[in-house]
Parts: structure tokens; sequence; C-alpha cells
């Protein structure tokens, strides 16, 4: 199923589709605020990029010089090129220890690599802790955005999947009560649980570090209740330098949610006495987007959503619509360069008016990629309908006489054409939108007049 | 002699990819100099309020742990040594029921109220998030302006596990609606000595 099939579904629901639209517009709003009381921000930006720059240039580098300190800090370090391989050092780790339940806290990279599914074939129950995670596993959903995964869900939902797998008060929605339930269900697991796996959000070359923010400090309970902490890292989510995190931790929770840092930021270096750390360093597609000179930017993504609530596509189409790992408008450069067929209607998801490029904390051109994904797709697929009339829309911006002659006729056609075909499947962006009124003139009909 | 094929490791595979890539030398940028002068306390203040936690002082901390009649509070800051009446257990699955725990943060950091804490100023990894109520000791004079000085002050300090602590646990994950409490402390209060 393609984006504007699964939109379409999003937004049969006005009402809901109206909330989420300004739900998540409410959290940009917030990242504009917070980020309006730092001066130097634009010029944190800038720093953020250029270090993320020079990360891409000397990744092989950075990687081997994470991996002698980390190894030197008593932390094992593991290679997985890809999703598969990934899921078998976990369940490795796991068997040695005998372990068959674990905490997980969230970890966009598991969610990339299936590894809940993996892990449940071979019998592990697997537990997410972080509480919107722990509200999409009960309803065998993905989450829907990767910094607030259940916000698709009005609480009505969520109390009633609580009084389900938790027992709640039927028709208690009250969001204290329905967090306090899952705490105590969740301090069951934390405390019973041997292994925990977290994701990470900055892998430090220099010192062997690594970086794990949270709010609500479940990664945390997680991993010092557990024997063995496996975390899941993704090659490009190494910085140089410790005093790199000062720039990204000044950005990351601001473009999130507007705080001006999450409440845990927790620095692990080495394994307490007698318990483990692993680490397992993930490729699975990041060398190949490498190489893809115009896409190699994508990879400097931190993973805070800010492109996500901004993005007019996204607010009103909703997570799920997206099919991919990573929804909005930074998962649509980074899915097609997974499964560019799977994918291939998400760089059409968005209206190229740049918004996500301008509040992305590391400046990758979003937009730009997006459309240059649109010409590879161009290139690569059979013609359909889509592409034909994309294709058409750019034979006649590029010519200005192709233009000047068919605004006059489109002009002429558009009074006339039957909605029938304006609205028919040839055109997917007439789907949801009317057409405007049309003016009485050309603009160049208008200049004539008042202007000559 | 048999000529064994080398696999290459995963690990080699994936560099070699990355080396293969051709790819500029941009060199990394230097971080200026972005302190921030004037009145750190308030802006400190201001940004755990904004994250919700408190500030009290020592009467304050004394009416609280009275009046709730704590079982198990657990005190590693001098200053409130005596409200303690709990040891540090070999095994932190004991602290699962403790009611309060109050220990010494090593600087704070204005701009975001984060407050930087090592593994010995925890006891135990596990204690600032099981703990159902959080009390952070903190120096007057021990405040930055932001995360770059932080970073410059923690230096190459080596410590198994660092945590900048800023609030409470909280979570938006039902419709947006702020609740404190998620998984780890119910309560951040900070005293400032």
């Amino acid at each position: 199923m393609n984006h504007p099939t699964k939109a379409e579904e999003f937004l049969s629901d006005g009402a809901n589709a109206k909330w989420h639209d300004e739900t998540l517009w409410f959290v940009r709003d917030k990242r504009d605020s917070s980020s309006k009381t730092v001066p130097e921000w634009e010029e944190l930006r800038d720093l953020a990029s250029r270090i993320k720059d020079n990360v891409l240039d000397y990744l092989e580098t950075y990687l081997l010089e994470f991996e002698k300190n980390a190894k030197a800090n008593n932390i094992r370090v593991h290679w997985a090129k890809n999703a598969e391989e990934h899921n078998q050092i976990v369940l490795g780790i796991l068997n040695k220890h005998q372990c068959k339940a674990i905490v997980k806290s969230k970890s966009i990279l598991t969610e990339e690599c299936h590894l809940n599914p993996f892990l449940e074939k071979h019998g592990i129950e697997v537990v997410d802790t972080d509480l919107g995670e722990r509200i999409v596993q009960f309803l065998n959903q993905p989450p829907s955005h990767i910094v607030m995964p259940a916000i698709h869900l009005k609480k009505m939902a969520i109390s009633d999947i609580f009084h389900e797998k938790l027992q709640t008060e039927k028709g208690n929605d009250d969001p204290y009560y329905l967090t306090q339930a899952a705490r105590n269900h969740l301090r069951e697991k934390f405390l019973a649980a041997k292994v925990a796996i977290t994701g990470v959000n900055f892998g430090v070359a220099e010192t062997g570090e690594f970086v794990v923010c949270t709010n609500e400090g479940n990664a945390d309970m997680g991993v010092h209740l557990a024997d063995v902490h496996i975390a899941s890292m993704g090659i490009e989510k190494i910085i140089p330098k410790r005093e790199h995190l000062g720039v990204f931790l000044r950005l990351l929770a601001r473009s999130a949610t507007g705080q001006s840092i999450t409440n845990y930021n927790s620095h692990f270096r080495s394994p307490d006495t007698g318990k483990e750390i692993h680490i397992v360093l993930v490729d699975n597609g990041r060398t190949e987007q490498l190489a893809r000179e115009k896409f190699r930017n994508s990879l400097k993504c931190i993973r805070c959503g800010a492109c996500m609530n901004t993005c007019p596509i996204y607010r009103r189409s909703g997570g799920f619509s997206y099919g991919s790992t990573v929804p909005g408008p930074i998962g649509s450069i980074l899915s097609p360069g997974l499964d560019l067929q799977k994918h291939s209607s998400l760089p059409f998801a968005s209206t190229l008016c740049g918004s996500c490029s301008d509040v992305c904390p590391v400046k990758i051109n979003i937009h730009e990629q997006l459309y240059e994904w649109r010409q590879e797709i161009t290139k690569a697929q059979a013609a359909n309908a889509k592409s034909i009339s994309m294709k058409i829309a750019n034979g006649i911006f590029a010519v200005p006489f192709a233009y000047k002659i068919s605004a006059g006729m489109m002009r002429g056609a558009l009074k006339f054409l039957p909605d029938s075909i304006t609205y028919s499947g040839l055109n997917t962006w007439g789907k949801q939108r009317d057409l405007p009124e049309l003016p009485k003139e050309t603009f160049k009909q208008w200049y004539k007049k008042n202007r000559s | 002699m048999v000529q064994k094929k080398q696999i290459m490791s995963s690990r080699d595979y994936i560099l070699s990819k990355i080396r293969n890539t051709p790819r500029d030398k941009r060199p990394l940028p230097e971080i200026p100099d972005f302190k921030v002068d004037g009145e750190l306390m308030d802006r400190f203040k201001r940004s755990l309020l904004m994250n919700k936690g408190e500030i009290v002082d020592a009467k304050q901390l004394e009416e609280f742990i009275d009046s709730h009649q704590f079982k198990k509070v657990l005190s590693l800051s001098e200053e409130f040594r005596s409200f303690s009446n709990l040891d540090i257990p070999d095994d932190a699955h004991q602290l699962a029921d403790m009611d309060v725990a109050i220990i010494s943060g090593q600087f704070g950091v204005a701009e975001n109220a984060a407050i930087w804490l090592e593994e010995r100023d925890m006891g135990l990894r596990a204690l600032p998030f099981i703990t159902e109520h959080l009390v952070i000791v903190l120096e007057k004079d021990q405040l930055v302006s932001n995360m770059h000085e932080a970073y410059e002050r923690i230096g190459k300090g080596a410590s198994g596990f660092g945590l900048f602590i800023a609030g409470p646990s909280k979570t938006a994950d039902i419709e947006q609606s702020l609740v404190i409490g998620a998984h780890g402390a119910k309560s951040l209060r900070v005293v400032l000595v």
C-alpha cells in the first residue's frame, strides 16, 4: 500500500485527524519557543551539522577509536552487517545467559531490525518499557512517531487496552491513573529482568562511552537492575569527542519536545562490578546510504522527530501512512535507500515546503533530498500514473514558453473539466484537495494591464 | 599447502565498505565560548521548575520527611545523614520499596537544571531511579552556565557511569498530558546549601 492510500484511511476520521494535526503543531510550537531562548541556536545547528560532516568523512577512524576505548573499558563490542545478524547476536547473548524475558527501552534501531518478533519467535518475552511503546505493543502496533510512539491514540483507546491487559477500571481514562497502572506493571518486569536492551543516542569515540536519553527513566530502571545491558547502536551515532555532547544535548530535547534537556541523560562507560555491557554496532544499509553522495547527509539524523512535528503531510496523514520504521520527512529519505520499491511513494509525501530542513538540528537538507529521490524514482520506475503527472508538471515549469501557453489553457480547462477527471486516479494530488477559485485573468494579463 | 580462503568478519566488511567510499576530509569545527554572564542561580531555579523539580531548604526537607513518616530513607549526604535509616544494600533489588534517597550532586547547569552525578555519588547506580522520591543536595557555588561549560568541568573524568539528571521521571505519552512519576522517582527536590 502506498502513502496516499493509507493517508486517506487516516483522514477518514476527520476529528481525529484534526486533533493529530493540532497536537503535533503544538509540539512544533514548543520547539520554537524553546529554541528562541538560546541566542546561539543557529550557531549550534551549524556546529552540529559540521561535526556530523566530519564524522561521516572519518567514520571508520571514529568507529575504530570507539571500539578500542570501549573494549578497554570492559565493554564487549559486536558488529552486525544487517538486521538479521544484529538479531542473532542479541539472541546469542540471551541464550548464553539462559534468559527468557527482557526489558527494552526505546530503540528505533531494534524496530528497524524487527527484533521483537524475532525474539518472540524464539520463545523470549520482550517488554517495551517506554510508556508509549508499551501501549502500542499491547495493541500489536508499531510506534507511529519516533519520539511519541502512541501519539495517534486517544486516551479512551489506551484506557480500553489497559482495562484488558492491566485490569484497570473500565472507562477510567485519567492519564495519571493509567500511567500509575503502567508503573506498577512495569516495575515487576524491571525487577525480574536479567537482561535489558537500550538504544544509543550518542557514542563517543574519544572515551568509548555511550549516552542514552529518556524522560521516564525506563532505560536506567532496566539496565541497572539487570545483569546484562545490550545497547544497539547504528554506526552513524558516533561523535568524536565528549565536548561534542554539549552541542548535541543542547539541541536534541529542545528540537524534540521543547524541553531544555531530557530528565535523564546517562553516560555508560564501563559495566558495574560483576555485570556486562554489550554494544552492537549495526550497519543495515547505512554504508550504502553513505555511498549515495546526494543522500549521505541523511545519516546525520539524531532522531529528534522535529521534521515530523512540523510537516504538513505527516501531521495530516499520521505515522502509519508511511509504512516505514522511521516515518515523516526524514523517514522518506532514509527508507527508499533500504527498499526503493516498497517505499517509492514516500518522497512524494511532501509539499517540498522546506519546513523540515528549517527545523532540523543538524541541518539536513531534507526537502532537497526528497526532490532528489523523486528524480531517482521517476527514472527507475515504469511509468505509473503519479510519475506521469509529475513529469508533465516538471515539463511545464521547466520551460517558460510551455507554462505561458498552458496557463491560459489550464484556466480554460479547469473551468470545464468535470471533477471525475480532475480528481481521477491520474492525479493523486487531487484527492483531499479542492481546486482554488480561478482568477478572471492570468497573471501576465493582469501585469500588462496594471504595470505596463 | 592448502590456502584457506579468509572469510571477512562483519567488522572488517563494514569498515572496508566505509573506506571504499570516497569522501571529503572536512575538519572538526572549534566550539566557541558561549558562556553567558549573569545570574546563574535564578536561571537554574527557573529551569528546575520548568522540569517539574522543586527547590527546598533544609527545613522544608525535614517537614517533607516527617510529615510522610517514610519508612525507608537513605542519605548519602553528610548534611542529612540523620534522616537515614537504611544502609546501601549489596543488591539494588532490595531498594524496590524505598521511599527517599538523599544524595549530593557535583554541580548544576543553569540553562537546563541538569545536575551531574557520578557512580560514587549514587552508592548504587539504580538508586536515583528506583527511589520513590529523590533529593539532591547541591552547593550554591557549584553552578555552571551551560552544557559546554559542564563538559569542560567533567573533563577527562572516567566514572563508569555518569548522569545528568534534570527532574523527576515524567511522560506525556497519553494524549500529551504531562504525568510526573512514570518509572523513576516521582519527585525531585533540590536543596541548595
